[in-house]
């Protein structure tokens, strides 16, 4: 291929395209103007947001649904400042993304010029990785390992740094071939005799437990975790970042644990002998007091990431390596074991699940009904309904977070889209963007309380100038639901700044932005209001009043062992 | 490694030394020390510099840490990019040193025997004047504790300490990441 004379802007699209990159999110600014001006007669879709932290949920929104490198694009000064809570958010959920920022002009770093920030010391901690570009020559190399970094091993947000003169220099580009980075090591392959005692303790087991989380997502492998759930037969639970690995409607499905989890699979992580830890990180929201976590149990844990097994948690197991291949190689174990030993523990596991099932149906999560307001958790089994376990659902955080993944069910992975490690809100409506346009023919659903929906509002112009057929379902209760629960609980209700007033008009707003909306508060006109809402070509946000008290159960209270939880209210006790 | 007296460590804490193998590269010692103090972990001391091979600094740090996170610091730094290798040498054999440059008062009753007493540490007097000397001592911690107690009876001192340097025991092979394709080239073939 013969080299071209091409301004460093011309080189970072060409190696954009080389990625993959179909579509990114970005706003331009000053120093970022060589970069868009190239941008302008190029066939890469941009997506112009309308806060640069929304570039970043966006991404988010496009990796999550694919599992392809999600991008983003910021001018220097604020607008790389604005990206850090979605690169902080990539790093908790490990999602693939690549931050392109602008910077001044190489001549003025330290200087303090105008829109100047040591963007690559202050992402430094929000980042897998960065990198500063010093001259065109270093750029496609660069951004070829940015790429690489972002995808491979565990996924991670990389920001690249650009100074405007790279942008405008002219440069030879010669496509890159390989990437080395002696010090990036990535371990796919587990350890085949850690392998093989993970198959006898599982086999020698009475009472399995598969825990399993965002790494078989991340692994797409979603079908050797459903082969091997049925070879050991033994309960699954998924963890928030989890959700959609297994099926919901797998006979094996127990829920989500931790601090909102389902009584049985709490019950089930405590009660268990051996658990099989697959892509997850063992997170303080699953485990409760770390001391009184399933004390007895034997655990055998598989991640991509050495630092994460062991880190809150010793395990008898230890198997680093992708956990697709893990998954593959276990299976094949773990088959060899059962024509080999043939039924072993049958008894004891049949007891199991006889127990397990017990647990279900003592404190199912069923949504609660009534025909006076509506329940948040029956707008989460409407939902449900109407979607089957098939659409894409993107959460905000707090309340309706908790519900929707307790209610609505997900039959495949990549559907369900949430800010699990940050918890940051905002993210709910920017990420169904992103979601949207990697996925263009899917139903989006964008589940958002009334407190981060208000954090998100600028983005309904991008949605109305894409005509992005979004069903932004907000979830009004007119409080942070989630602090005003723990004021209620925990500082003797004292409801501190935890009231949301003045929320907007919904069928005005949405109109003002030229699409439908509607507010809905009676229970018997919900599901002709999601029905209208999802049929909706277009565009819709439906403002769902409801009951302002509600609190999400089943609850481990902060510093509380998993298998003592708040199963409701507490009743109120006779006077005698 | 014997923990020196006098340092506001506590029982729960101890002194971790870390040899770490880093890409020559700027930010690359930032990414270093920015893990350990966003976790909290004091720093004692901290060397580098080039190794035989220019793209490359070797680097000993001395860190401050509880007994149970020590593992997990090694594997948090091994997960940086440009960290080739890094490795626990509290427990291990290995060689290590340490400089100081130590700044005596001495009227002329004392500068006999600080004269002796440098002598039997080996140390050597690189400055003299009618204040005091100036006495540069290498040895390892142990010892160079030692000194600095023996001297600190001869009058008023001034330290500067180089930190330690280390060097690992030999044997252990260096393993890499090759190079890999990029995913143009992957797409490709």
């Amino acid at each position: 291929m013969s080299t071209n004379l091409m301004s460093g802007a011309k080189i970072l699209l060409e190696c954009m395209v080389r990625e993959g990159v179909e579509c990114f999110f970005g706003y331009p600014g000053g120093v970022t103007l060589p970069f868009y001006d190239a941008l302008y007669d190029h066939h890469i879709r941009h997506v112009l947001v309308r806060h640069e932290e929304n570039a970043a949920f966006a991404a988010e929104g496009y990796a999550r649904a694919t599992g392809k490198v999600g991008v983003c694009c910021a001018t220097s000064g604020p607008g790389a400042t604005n990206l850090i809570t979605g690169l902080v958010d990539s790093l908790m959920d490990s999602i693939p993304i690549v931050a392109l920022t602008g910077q001044v002009h190489s001549t003025l770093i330290g200087s303090d010029a105008f829109q100047e920030a040591d963007t690559f010391g202050i992402t430094r901690p929000c980042t897998k990785h960065n990198f500063m570009v010093k001259n065109v020559a270093e750029l496609p190399q660069i951004v070829h390992e940015a790429f690489y970094v972002a995808a491979s091993g565990r996924p991670g947000p990389v920001l690249v740094d650009i100074p405007k003169d790279v942008f405008m220099a002219q440069g030879h580009y010669t496509p890159v071939t390989t990437i080395h980075l002696p010090g990036y090591k990535v371990f796919t392959e587990g350890h085949t005799g850690q392998i093989k005692r993970a198959a006898q303790m599982i086999w020698d087991a009475e009472r399995p437990f598969i825990y399993a989380g965002g790494g078989i997502i991340a692994a797409n492998a979603s079908a050797e975790l459903r082969e091997f759930a049925e070879l050991v037969d033994a309960p699954v639970v998924c963890t928030l970042m989890g959700l959609g690995g297994l099926p919901a409607e797998h006979p094996n499905f127990i829920s989500m644990p931790g601090m909102h989890g389902s009584y049985a699979a709490n019950m089930g992580m405590s009660g268990a002998d051996v658990i099989i830890a697959l892509g997850v990180r063992f997170d303080d929201r699953v485990t409760g007091r770390l001391a009184a976590f399933a004390p007895h149990a034997k655990i055998i844990h598989v991640d991509i990431d050495p630092a994460e097994i062991g880190k809150n948690r010793a395990v008898e197991v230890p198997i680093v390596g992708d956990v697709k291949r893990v998954l593959e190689k276990l299976n094949k174990a773990t088959a060899e074991r059962k024509v080999s030993f043939g039924a072993r523990n049958a008894a004891a596991r049949r007891e199991w699940w006889t127990q397990i099932r017990a647990w279900k149906e003592q404190f199912p999560l069923v949504p609660s009904i009534s025909d006076t307001e509506i329940k948040p958790q029956h707008l989460m089994a409407e939902i449900d309904r109407l979607t089957g376990g098939k659409a894409i659902v993107t959460s905000d955080v707090g309340q309706h977070q908790m519900w929707a993944a307790q209610l609505i069910r997900f039959n495949a992975p990549r559907l369900w889209i949430n800010s699990g490690g940050l918890g940051a809100m905002g993210f709910g409506l920017p990420a169904a963007i992103g979601a949207q346009f990697a996925q263009p023919h899917k139903l989006v659903v964008s589940i958002v309380g009334d407190g981060g929906f208000q954090m998100s509002i600028p983005e309904l112009a991008t949605i109305a100038s894409h005509g992005l057929p979004i069903k932004i379902i907000v979830m009004n209760n007119g409080y942070l639901g989630m602090i005003r629960q723990w004021q209620e609980l925990f500082y003797n209700n004292r409801l501190s700044s935890a009231t949301l007033d003045c929320f907007p008009d919904a069928e005005k707003l949405a109109g003002a932005y030229g699409f439908k909306g509607r507010t809905v508060e009676k229970p018997r006109e919900l599901a002709a209001a999601l029905e209208a809402a999802f049929a909706e070509p277009g565009p819709y946000l439906l403002n769902v009043k409801v009951s302002p008290s509600e609190n999400v159960y089943p609850m481990v209270p902060s510093g509380g062992a998993i298998n003592e939880m708040v199963m409701g209210p507490p009743q109120p006790v006779a006077v005698p | 490694m014997r923990q020196p007296e006098g340092r506001a460590t506590g029982d729960k804490f101890m002194l971790q030394i870390i040899l770490v193998l880093l890409e020559n590269k700027p930010g690359a010692l930032l990414r270093v020390t920015g893990l350990l103090g966003s976790r909290g972990y004091n720093i004692e001391s901290l060397t580098v510099a080039r190794t035989l091979d220019p793209t490359l600094s070797r680097m000993t740090i001395v860190v401050d840490v509880e007994p149970k996170l020590c593992v997990q610091v090694i594997k948090q730094m091994n997960k940086l990019i440009n960290v080739l290798q890094a490795t626990d040498l509290t427990e291990s054999p290995s060689v290590s040193r340490e400089l100081v440059l130590l700044r005596v008062r001495a009227e002329q009753e004392g500068r006999t025997a600080i004269l002796k007493e440098a002598e039997i540490f080996g140390a050597r007097v690189v400055d003299s004047s009618t204040e005091g000397f100036v006495i540069e001592a290498t040895g390892d911690l142990e010892k160079v504790e030692e000194f600095l107690e023996a001297m600190r009876c001869y009058g008023e001192i001034e330290v500067s300490r180089s930190g330690t340097v280390a060097i690992p025991p030999g044997g252990k092979k260096l393993r890499l990441q090759p190079p890999v394709p990029t995913r143009a080239e992957m797409v490709r073939t």
